[in-house]
């Protein structure tokens, strides 16, 4: 950055309004961005386009109910939603999963977890002008979603994981299918740092930008691969396991400084976890039932809270649910990690480029649904 | 009376059924078809080898007829400069036998020149977009348009075109009317003036200009005012910043552009594009043609600068920084439609045009053959050919790389290009002496 030049050289500020109708801004987020040139002064992240109350909701709805709420909030990746509403839910009604049904979850959280980062990998390659790695992600992406269309028949809010159990047992030809997508996919992400993460001028652009210290990253609440790409070890299916994580092998990527490129390359390493983890539960998938016997249809658990968290797709997302014994929850709070993730957005830009606001904003790996929720 | 309490009798036994309180095990859906019992096309089976695919094996052969179907018609056209001389002749024979002067012919054949080199840049547009979106479709495991005129799309410019045609032109409120409609027409009024001296093969060019290298830049710098008129007069932040991010890269990028080729300009002594074209004839060893590529180390650093200096010219991806979708929506051209926004791209298509003959032209040897031993296919095949490789590269670099940023690409250029074209001019010159 030619810093002399820019301060010699001052000229009006101009406002620009990056969005809620703008490319790259994943959605419909606004930022107030103030450049001086092309660089930029002052940001002003303006959420609440997509705001559908759904905490709210849930106060007028049963609990069976509620699950479907949940896939719209962070709608790239709904399964780690069902399951953290089913894992809170199960604790206020004491139910427990069968082994069959916590494996299943594992293994589609697992999935819905490579397809939200490919979904970030090609979208990213886009926000920095690699227009091809989008479509080479898409192209697994829709074998994914075929898997989950196979299983429960939707592809986007897919309302699977139910209390105390899962909807359905995925059908005969589905493992099969699974195993065939696996080794299909393994290949493809050596192709992807070929194409991308290793491509000099994508590690030109990300490299040394949007730079979050391991405290900032800490003091701002991050979580996810924005946390870790800090070098900070924080990983809820590590920390606080559940549905039978600690029985699984898998490493948690970290990346060392903190820049665009190190939480771009940890979702991209997470990929190959994921698979790792995917690859064990085909392994030994337990028999059984698919649901918990006992569950009611009008579930009215006993007063009091729980909280449960899971590590979703996007970081750390919990759900703290009050009971009053009624058939709706009394107060559902939802902590959703790209709300938590998009407010360090208004000190990480100021002072980059325009060209860098979308480098930025693409490797927080926001999705507007679960921010306005 | 009888009959109602029966269905009431007959109720809570139902019910009584699936009191147990579980959920009954759920059933796909088969008459609603809303689960599949498989999944749609994957492709694990083309990924393991492309060749088991009859439609690839027939593709494959389909591109390999096209390619000799038209060296076999090149042989029997033969050169097309004769073709011109002949026709020539018989307009002069024609217009004289009927009392006009020589210089009416000379006119009608300047016209005629003109509307072909009109023509090369508007059926260039129509082959090249087509051309971009199947190599990129390609490119990105898709298939491109398939639809439009049945055979591989081949339609779908055409059809693109029309529709361009019909859509509204938008003027925004806020933009300065006259410069807004102005625009279009300066950034690509240069691209049609910049192909008078470009060679299309032996003596084929519509001017043989002495200095036509000179005037092929000098025209081509023109439509940089054209494309800061458009971001200026838009009324629109975002243009505002395409126009000013063009106008700082495309006057940068002139000058290693400029420098690369003095090397070129040096073995050949002279600016006239046919003549440099010539210049690179007869081979070495009587194989290795004497093409400028081939000069060791100068040949090959000279064309590289050259490339890369072309295609930031031509506002393409990794160097797309003016219309960078994903930061300015679309740069200088976000707030033109129809026929005037696709002006722009045809401006556009005829500069990546223009770049790929000046590439041929300066490296590659124009149209002369690289086997020594072809006495068959004419010059104007070869031209093509060579041409199309190098629009190849183009479109390659486009659908293969991310995008700079604005400083870097200052930093490129000037930190990088510059001084290596320096150096290279300097290599050149070292070359001389020796040889």
């Amino acid at each position: 950055m030619s810093s002399t030049a820019e301060k010699t050289m001052k000229t009006d500020s101009m406002f620009i309004n990056l969005g809620p109708q703008h490319p790259s801004t994943h959605g419909v987020l606004r930022v107030g961005l103030t450049i001086e040139g092309e660089l930029i002064t002052k940001a002003v992240p303006d959420i609440g386009y997509l705001h559908r109350g759904t905490s709210k909701l849930a106060e007028v709805r049963g609990y069976h109910h509620c699950v479907v709420l949940t896939d719209r909030w962070d709608y790239v990746a709904a399964m780690p939603n069902n399951l953290v509403f089913c894992l809170a839910a199960e604790k206020l009604m004491e139910v427990q999963a069968p082994p069959r049904a916590e494996a299943l979850r594992v293994l589609m959280c697992e999935l819905n977890r490579v397809a939200s980062h490919l979904l970030f990998f090609g979208t990213y390659g886009i926000d920095i002008g690699a227009f091809t790695p989008f479509l080479y992600a898409f192209r697994e992406r829709e074998m994914i979603l075929d898997l989950f269309e196979m299983a429960c028949g939707a592809r986007l809010t897919y309302n699977y994981i139910r209390l105390g159990g899962v909807m359905a047992d995925v059908p005969p030809e589905w493992l099969a299918k699974c195993r065939e997508f696996v080794d299909y996919f393994k290949p493809r992400i050596d192709e992807y740092d070929t194409l991308l993460t290793y491509n000099p001028i994508f590690m030109a652009r990300t490299k040394e930008v949007g730079l979050i210290p391991a405290a900032d990253a800490v003091s701002w609440s991050l979580s996810g691969a924005n946390l870790r790409g800090s070098g900070v070890c924080y990983d809820v299916r590590k920390s606080d396991p559940y549905c039978g994580y600690e029985r699984y092998s898998f490493d948690v990527p970290l990346g060392q400084t903190g820049s665009c490129w190190d939480r771009y390359f940890c979702r991209v390493q997470e990929m190959r976890q994921s698979i790792r983890i995917i690859e064990q539960v085909l392994g030994g998938l337990p028999e059984g039932p698919t649901m918990a016997a006992g569950v009611a249809k009008i579930p009215k658990p006993k007063p009091g809270e729980a909280y449960a968290h899971v590590e979703g797709a996007r970081g750390d997302l919990g759900i703290f649910l009050v009971s009053d014994g009624q058939a709706s929850p009394y107060r559902m709070h939802v902590r959703a990690p790209s709300f938590l993730n998009l407010a360090i957005l208004q000190e990480l830009l100021v002072g980059n480029k325009v060209s860098d606001v979308i480098a930025i904003l693409g490797s927080i790996d926001i999705v507007l649904g679960e921010v306005d929720r | 009376m009888s009959e109602e309490p029966k269905p009431d009798a007959k109720a809570p036994a139902a019910k009584a059924a699936p009191a147990k309180k579980t959920f009954p095990p759920a059933k796909f859906n088969e008459k609603a078809g809303r689960l599949l019992k498989t999944t749609r096309y994957w492709p694990t089976e083309l990924w393991a080898n492309p060749w088991n695919k009859p439609s690839y094996r027939r593709g494959a052969l389909l591109l390999g007829g096209i390619i000799l179907g038209l060296l076999a018609t090149g042989a029997a056209v033969g050169e097309l400069a004769v073709w011109g001389d002949r026709l020539y002749a018989w307009l002069l024979a024609f217009i004289s036998a009927r009392g006009g002067s020589p210089v009416l012919a000379q006119g009608i054949w300047a016209v005629f020149k003109g509307l072909l080199v009109l023509h090369v840049i508007l059926l260039n547009g129509l082959w090249a977009v087509w051309w971009e979106r199947k190599i990129s479709a390609h490119i990105q495991s898709r298939v491109g348009p398939v639809y439009a005129g049945g055979f591989h799309g081949w339609a779908q410019t055409i059809c693109d075109g029309i529709k361009l045609l019909l859509k509204e032109d938008i003027t925004p409120a806020a933009s300065d009317a006259w410069v807004h409609a102005l625009a279009p027409a300066i950034v690509v009024v240069p691209v049609v003036a910049a192909f008078a001296p470009v060679s299309f093969g032996r003596q084929l060019a519509a001017a043989n200009l002495d200095v036509g290298v000179l005037y092929v830049f000098a025209m081509a710098g023109i439509s940089v005012i054209g494309i800061v008129m458009a971001g200026w007069a838009s009324g629109n932040k975002y243009s505002l910043l395409g126009g000013l991010r063009a106008c700082a890269q495309l006057v940068s990028y002139e000058l290693p552009r400029g420098f690369s080729i003095v090397p070129v300009l040096m073995f050949a002594g002279s600016l006239n594009i046919s003549a440099i074209a010539a210049a690179q004839a007869g081979y070495k060893w009587g194989f290795l043609p004497r093409w400028f590529i081939f000069y060791p180390v100068v040949g090959q650093l000279a064309f590289l600068i050259f490339l890369i200096a072309s295609i930031a010219e031509t506002n393409r991806t990794p160097f797309d920084i003016p219309e960078a979708e994903s930061e300015l929506v679309s740069g200088f051209h976000t707030e033109y439609s129809g026929m005037k926004w696709s002006i722009f791209f045809l401006s556009e298509y005829g500069y990546v045009l223009l770049a790929s003959f000046l590439l041929a032209a300066f490296f590659l040897g124009g149209g002369a053959s690289p086997f020594a031993f072809d006495h068959l296919i004419p010059s104007w095949i070869w031209m093509l050919g060579k041409a199309m490789l190098m629009m190849f590269l183009f479109l390659w670099a486009r659908w293969t790389f991310p995008r700079l940023r604005a400083d870097q690409l200052m930093d490129f250029n000037w930190k990088f290009l510059l001084p290596w074209s320096f150096a290279n001019i300097a290599l050149a010159g070292v070359w001389l002496l020796l040889s």
